[in-house]
C-alpha cells in the first residue's frame, strides 16, 4: 500500500493540483482568482502529460548514437511533450481572452466580485 | 372474407388537396367577400364530386389507392378509398356543401370578425377530414389527425373573448394529449405488428401478443382516438368548444372532427385489432363499459344544460358513443348499424345545430329557457328541430331509428341484453331532453317575439333540406350512394371471419 | 483530384477568410461580409459534391502533411462527418445572410474583427467534425470555444459576464476531454481514432478506460449542454447579439452532439457504452432530466430569447436520449433532430432577431396580434417552426420524434417514451402561448383602444432577414415529408455493426 503510494507520488501531486484548481474556479468569489484557478488546472494536466512520458534510465529523444545505441527504448516519449506545448498554446489563447472579458466586465461594472456583479446586473 | 381489389387513382389525392389549393385563393380574395365564398363554395362541389366519383368502385368492391412518398422507412403517405373511407368522405363533403351555405348566412347575419381567417381554416379541416377518411395506414391517419386538430384551433377560438380563449386551450390540451398517446401507440404497434396498413379483420392476426401488452396498446388507442370521440371521461373539451360559430359545431363537432375520432375507433377495432383479438382478449368489453357509461352520463348531463348548443354537445357524446358501442359489441348487425349511425346522426345534429344558429343569428338568443313561443316566430326552424329531435330519439320513420335498431338487433345477436337495456333508456332521455325544448317553442307563449321572423333564406334552405335528408333516409335508407348497403358491407369484411 | 483533398479544403477555406478578413478589412471595412459569405459559400457548395461523393464513393481520408497515421493527423470525411459538414455549412449561410443587417447595426465598428471571428468559429466547427484524431479535436474544440466566448461577449451589457462564466465552465470541459484522451493515450499509445477503435477491445477491462470514458462523457456533455451541464447556456444565448446567438444556438451545441456520437459510437463502440456498462442508460437519464426541465423553464420565461435557449436544452436532450438508446432508432432520431433542430432553431432565433431588428426586444408580454398585421410572414414562420417543435406532423420535428419514440420502444424504455409525450405537451404549452398572444387581439389592448380605426401597416423585415427565416422555415415542410431520403443516408452513416 506505501508503495502504492509512493509509487505514484506524481499522480498525487497533480490530483491535489487539479482539486486545488476546481476550488479556486468554484469557490472563489472574485473572477481573477477564478481565472488562476483555471490555469492551475489546465497546468495540472500539462504536468500530468509530462509525467505520463517519464521513463525510467531513458533520456531526451534526440537521435544521436552516442546518447542511445540507437534503441528507442531508450528515449522518452516525445509525443506528449509536443502535445503539450499545442494545450499551453491554447492555455495562453484562454487566458487572453479571459482577461479581455475581465476588463469589459470592469469597465462596465467596476467589479470583478462576482455576488456584487450579479446584484449589480439585476 | 373476399380480397380487396385495387387500383390506383389520384383521385383521393385530389378530392384532399382540392381544399387546400382553395385557401390562398380564399385568402387573396379577402377583401372581395362573394368571390371568397364563391371558392369556398366551388372547392366544396369539386370536393363532393370527386369523392362521388370514387363511389361506383367502391360499391363494387374496388379500392383506388395512391402512394404519396415514402414517409418513413416501410411506411408510405399512402391513400386508399375503401368502401368506409369512402363513406364517410361523402357525408363529410357532401355536408360541407350546405355548410357552407349556411356559414355564409351565420357570420354575415352576425357580422362576424376575420372571415377570411374563418372560411381559410374550414377548408383545411375538410382536406384534414377527407385524408382521415382516405388514411391507408395509421401513420397517415396520424398525419391528417393532427393537421385537423391544428386547423381546427382558429374556429373554436374565433370570437377570441375570455371563453374562446380557455376552450381553445381546453381543446388544445385534450386534442394534442390524445396525438402524442396515438404516436406512442403506433410505434409500439408498428414494432410488433411491422407493418401500419389498416387491413379488415386486423393486422395482428398472426403476431401473438399476450394479454397485458394489446390491453396496455387497446388502451392507449382508445385514449387517442377517444379524445375526439367525446369518450368520457375524455369528452369534456366538447361542450367546451361550443364557444365556437355555430356552424363549426354543426359540421366539425357534430360530423368531421368528433367522427373522425369516431372513424378512427372503427379503424382500431375493426382494422388494427380484429374483432377476433378484440374477442378473446375481452378488449371489446373494456370498450363497451366506456361507451355504455357515456351515452347514459351524457344523456343525464344534456338534461341539466340549459344552453341549447351545449345540450346539443352533451348530445353528441352520447351519440357518438352508439356508435363505438355497435363497433364493441362485435356482431354484424351491430357493426353494421353503428357505422350507418355515422350519417344517420350527421344529419339529424347537424339540423339541430343548425337551428340552433338560426335561432342566434335572429333572436340572439342561446337559452332554452328563453325559447317560449318561437315555434310560432320560426316555424320552418323549429319543425326541422322537430323532426332532428324526433330522428335522435329512436322515433320512426327518420333514419336515426333504422341505425338504432340494428344496434339493438346487434346487443341480441350478441347476446348482451346490458346493451340494449342501455339503448332504450337512453331513447327516453334523448326524448326527455329533446321533447322539452319543442315543448317550450310550440305550446307556450313568448314574450318580445314580434317582428321577428325565419333566418335569412341562406340559413333556413339548409336546415329544411337537412331535415329532409333525415326523413328521407329513414324511409329509403339505400336511396342516396347506397349509405345503408355500404355500412352492412364493411360490417362483412371486418366481421367475414369472426366467429364466437 | 479535388474530393481527396476535400477533408483540409474545408477547415482551411475558413482558415485563409479568417485571416484574409482583417486583412482586406483594413482596407476597405465594407468588404469583409461578401468575403465571409462567400467563403461559406464556398465551403457549403463543396460539402454538397463532398456529401455526394462520399455517399457514392465511400470514406475520403487525408493524412495531413503525407504523414500516414498512427503518426500522422488523419482527417476522415465519411458519411456522417460530411453530412454533419453539410448542415453546419449550410445553416451558417443561411444565418449570415440574415444576419447582415443585425451585424451592421449592433456591431458597426467592429464588423470585421466580428466577421473574422466568425471565420475562427466555423473552422473550429467543422475541424471538430472533419478529424479524426483525438488530439487535434481538442485543439479544434478550443478554436471554437475561444471563438465562441468572443462572440458572446460583443453582445448586451451583461454578455462579457455570460461570456465569462461560460469560458470557465467551457474550460474545465475541455480539460477533462485532454485529461481522458490522456487516459487513453497511455493505456492505448495511439491517438487516431480508428486505431483506438481497434486496440480498445483488447484493453476494454482497465478500469482505466472507463475513467477516461466518463471524463471523456463529461467534457462532451458540457460542450453539447446536457443537463444538468447546461448551465453556460441560457445567460449566453440571451445576452449575446442577435447575430451570435442565430448562429451558435442552432450549430454550436449540435457539433458537441456530434462529437459525442464519434467517440462513443466509432472509437468506444455502442456495445461497450450501453450494453457492458450503464453510460448509455445515464447519458439518456440525464437527457430525459434535461428534456423536463428545459420544457419547464422555457415555460416560465419572459423573454423569447431565454426562452428559446431553454428549449434548447430540452432539444439537445433528445439528441441525447437517442446517443443513449444506442441502437438503429435511436441514431437515426438523434442525427435526424440534430438536422430539424439547427433548422427549427435557426428559424426561431431568426425571429427573435427580426422583433428585435422592428421593436428592440423581444419580449413575449408584449406580444399582440398587431405583430401578425405588421409581420405577417415572420410570424407564419413562427407558426410552421413552432408546430415543428412540438412535433406536429408533417413537419420535420415529428419525424426525429418518430425515431426516438421507435428506439425507446425497441429498448423497452418506457420512462424515455412518456418523456417523449410529456415534452410534446410542455412544448405546446410554451409555443402555443406565444401564438395564442400573435394571431389574437389581447383583451387589454381591444380596451385602451377603443376602436379598431386605426389601420396597422405591414412593417414586414427587410428581404434579407425575411427569406433566410423562409427559406428555413419552408425546409422544415421539405425535410419533413422528405425524410426518408435522408434517413436512407443515415442508415450508411451508421457505425459497422449496427
Amino acid at each position: 500500500m506505501l508503495d502504492f503510494i509512493a509509487g505514484h507520488y506524481d499522480y498525487w501531486f497533480i490530483i491535489l493540483l487539479l482539486i486545488i484548481g476546481l476550488y479556486g474556479m468554484i469557490m472563489k468569489k472574485n473572477l481573477v482568482k477564478k481565472l488562476i484557478g483555471m490555469t492551475i488546472f489546465q497546468a495540472a494536466i500539462i504536468l500530468f502529460y509530462i509525467s505520463g512520458a517519464i521513463k525510467a534510465d531513458a533520456t531526451v529523444p534526440i537521435l544521436s548514437d552516442s546518447i542511445s545505441n540507437g534503441q528507442p527504448a531508450n528515449y522518452i516519449n516525445p509525443l506528449p511533450h509536443a502535445l503539450m506545448l499545442t494545450a499551453i498554446v491554447v492555455g495562453v489563447a484562454t487566458v487572453g481572452v479571459a482577461f479581455a472579458l475581465l476588463i469589459q466586465i470592469y469597465k462596465r461594472y467596476n467589479t470583478l466580485n462576482e455576488q456584487e456583479l450579479i446584484e449589480r446586473m439585476k | 372474407m373476399e380480397i380487396l381489389q385495387t387500383y390506383n387513382s389520384i383521385i383521393p389525392f385530389y378530392a384532399i388537396i382540392v381544399s387546400i389549393i382553395a385557401v390562398p385563393l380564399i385568402i387573396i380574395s379577402g377583401k372581395f367577400p362573394n368571390l371568397r365564398e364563391f371558392w369556398t363554395i366551388f372547392a366544396a362541389l369539386v370536393k363532393f364530386g370527386l369523392v362521388l366519383s370514387l363511389l361506383p368502385g367502391s360499391i363494387e368492391g374496388k379500392a383506388a389507392i395512391y402512394s404519396l412518398l415514402e414517409i418513413a422507412p416501410g411506411i408510405e403517405l399512402a391513400l386508399k378509398a375503401d368502401q368506409f373511407g369512402v363513406f364517410f368522405a361523402l357525408i363529410a363533403s357532401g355536408l360541407w356543401i350546405f355548410t357552407t351555405f349556411y356559414s355564409i348566412g351565420y357570420v354575415r347575419g352576425n357580422d362576424e370578425r376575420k372571415q377570411t381567417r374563418y372560411f381559410a381554416s374550414f377548408a383545411v379541416c375538410l382536406s384534414a377530414t377527407i385524408g382521415i377518411a382516405f388514411s391507408a395506414n395509421l401513420l397517415t391517419f396520424i398525419v391528417f389527425y393532427e393537421i385537423l386538430t391544428i386547423a381546427t384551433y382558429p374556429l373554436v377560438i374565433h370570437k377570441e373573448n375570455k371563453e374562446a380563449i380557455s376552450a381553445g386551450r381546453k381543446y388544445l390540451l385534450y386534442t394534442l394529449s390524445a396525438g402524442v398517446i396515438l404516436i406512442a401507440a403506433a410505434g409500439l404497434t408498428y414494432t410488433y405488428a411491422g407493418t401500419l396498413n389498416f387491413n379488415p379483420g386486423g393486422i395482428f392476426k398472426s403476431i401473438k401478443l399476450s394479454q397485458g401488452s394489446a390491453t396496455v396498446l387497446f388502451l392507449l388507442f382508445l385514449a387517442g382516438v377517444g379524445v375526439k370521440a367525446g369518450i368520457m371521461p375524455l369528452h369534456s373539451w366538447l361542450p367546451a368548444a361550443m364557444a365556437a360559430p355555430t356552424p363549426v359545431s354543426a359540421l366539425l363537432h357534430a360530423v368531421a372532427v368528433v367522427k373522425s375520432g369516431v372513424f378512427g375507433v372503427v379503424r382500431v377495432v375493426g382494422f388494427i385489432f380484429g374483432p377476433e383479438m378484440m374477442y378473446n382478449y375481452g378488449l371489446n368489453n373494456i370498450l363497451l363499459a366506456f361507451a355504455g357509461v357515456t351515452i347514459i352520463a351524457a344523456s343525464l348531463l344534456a338534461l341539466k344544460q340549459d344552453n341549447l348548443k351545449r345540450r346539443l354537445a352533451y348530445s353528441t357524446v352520447g351519440h357518438l358513443s352508439y356508435i363505438v358501442l355497435g363497433v364493441a359489441l362485435l356482431s354484424p348487425s351491430g357493426f353494421s348499424g353503428g357505422i350507418f349511425h355515422i350519417a344517420t346522426h350527421a344529419t339529424m345534429k347537424i339540423t339541430l345545430f343548425f337551428c340552433a344558429g338560426a335561432i342566434y343569428v335572429n333572436l340572439h338568443k342561446e337559452n332554452i329557457s328563453e325559447l317560449n313561443g318561437i315555434g310560432k316566430v320560426m316555424p320552418w326552424t323549429m319543425a326541422a328541430f322537430t323532426i332532428g329531435s324526433m330522428g335522435l330519439a329512436g322515433i320512426p320513420p327518420i333514419n336515426g331509428f333504422i341505425s338504432k335498431w340494428f344496434l339493438g338487433a346487434g346487443a341480441l345477436q350478441a347476446d348482451m341484453s346490458t346493451a340494449l337495456i342501455i339503448l332504450v333508456l337512453s331513447g327516453l332521455l334523448n326524448a326527455g331532453y329533446f321533447f322539452p325544448i319543442i315543448h317550450r317553442a310550440f305550446f307556450r307563449e313568448g314574450k318580445n317575439l314580434e317582428g321577428y321572423g325565419e333566418a335569412s333564406p341562406l340559413m333556413v334552405v339548409p336546415i329544411v333540406i337537412m331535415a329532409f335528408l333525415s326523413l328521407l333516409f329513414g324511409l329509403f335508407p339505400d336511396l342516396f350512394f347506397n349509405f345503408f348497403s355500404t355500412a352492412v358491407n364493411v360490417s362483412s369484411s371486418v366481421m367475414g371471419g369472426f366467429l364466437r | 483530384m479535388i474530393e481527396r483533398n476535400l477533408p483540409a479544403i474545408i477547415p482551411l477555406i475558413f482558415l485563409a477568410s479568417a485571416l484574409l478578413i482583417p486583412i482586406l478589412g483594413l482596407w476597405k471595412k465594407r468588404i469583409s461580409f461578401p468575403l465571409a459569405i462567400f467563403a461559406t459559400l464556398f465551403s457549403a457548395s463543396l460539402s454538397v459534391y463532398g456529401f455526394i461523393y462520399v455517399i457514392i464513393n465511400g470514406t475520403v481520408r487525408y493524412n495531413f502533411g503525407g504523414w500516414i497515421p498512427p503518426i500522422g493527423i488523419e482527417y476522415v470525411y465519411d458519411p456522417l462527418s460530411s453530412f454533419v459538414v453539410l448542415v453546419i455549412n449550410f445553416v451558417t449561410l443561411v444565418v449570415l445572410t440574415h444576419s447582415y443587417i443585425p451585424v451592421t447595426i449592433d456591431l458597426e465598428v467592429k464588423q470585421t474583427a466580428y466577421y473574422s471571428v466568425v471565420m475562427l468559429l466555423l473552422l473550429g466547427f467543422n475541424g471538430m467534425i472533419i478529424t479524426g484524431d483525438l488530439f487535434n479535436l481538442y485543439v479544434f474544440i478550443e478554436i471554437s470555444s475561444l471563438a465562441g466566448y468572443a462572440l458572446i461577449a460583443v453582445g448586451e451589457k451583461k454578455a462579457p459576464f455570460a461570456a465569462f462564466r461560460y469560458l470557465i465552465i467551457g474550460t474545465i470541459g475541455a480539460s477533462f476531454y485532454l485529461l481522458g484522451i490522456g487516459y487513453l493515450y497511455f493505456m492505448s499509445g495511439t491517438l487516431n481514432m480508428s486505431e483506438l477503435a481497434a486496440i480498445l477491445p483488447m484493453i476494454k477491462e482497465s478500469p482505466t478506460i472507463l475513467v477516461a470514458l466518463i471524463l471523456i462523457v463529461v467534457a462532451l456533455g458540457v460542450k453539447m449542454a446536457i443537463f444538468p451541464m447546461h448551465g453556460w447556456l441560457p445567460d449566453s444565448y440571451t445576452y449575446a447579439p442577435t447575430s451570435t446567438s442565430s448562429l451558435i444556438a442552432p450549430i454550436g451545441t449540435k457539433v458537441g452532439a456530434y462529437a459525442m456520437m464519434r467517440l462513443l459510437f466509432f472509437v468506444f463502440g455502442a456495445e461497450y457504452f450501453s450494453k457492458e456498462l450503464p453510460v448509455g442508460d445515464l447519458i439518456a437519464i440525464f437527457a430525459c432530466g434535461g428534456i423536463i426541465f428545459g420544457s419547464v423553464m422555457a415555460i416560465a420565461q419572459k423573454e423569447l430569447k431565454r426562452m428559446l435557449a431553454y428549449s434548447s436544452i430540452a432539444q439537445i436532450g433528445y439528441i441525447g436520449l437517442g446517443i443513449g438508446l444506442a441502437n438503429p432508432f435511436g441514431f437515426i432520431g438523434a442525427v435526424l433532430h440534430l438536422l430539424n433542430h439547427s433548422f427549427m432553431k435557426a428559424t426561431l432565433f431568426f425571429i427573435a432577431g427580426n422583433l428585435r431588428n422592428k421593436t428592440g426586444n423581444s419580449d413575449i408580454t408584449l406580444f399582440d396580434d398587431s405583430y401578425r398585421k405588421k409581420y405577417p410572414w415572420t410570424m407564419a414562420s413562427f407558426t410552421i417552426a413552432a408546430l415543428s417543435m412540438i412535433g406536429l406532423p408533417p413537419l420535420a420535428g415529428f419525424f426525429s420524434k418518430w425515431y426516438l419514440v421507435l428506439g425507446t420502444i425497441e429498448n423497452s424504455k418506457w420512462l424515455y417514451l412518456a418523456v417523449i409525450l410529456i415534452s410534446s405537451l410542455l412544448n405546446a404549452i410554451y409555443f402555443f402561448r406565444i401564438i395564442e398572444k400573435v394571431y389574437m387581439k389581447s383583451p387589454t389592448q381591444s380596451k385602451d383602444s377603443g376602436t379598431n380605426n386605426f389601420e396597422i401597416k405591414r412593417d414586414e423585415v427587410s428581404a434579407s432577414m425575411l427569406i433566410p427565416t423562409m427559406i428555413l422555415a419552408a425546409g422544415l415542410i421539405v425535410i419533413g415529408l422528405l425524410n426518408v431520403v435522408i434517413v436512407n443516408q443515415i442508415y450508411k452513416m451508421m457505425p459497422v455493426g449496427m
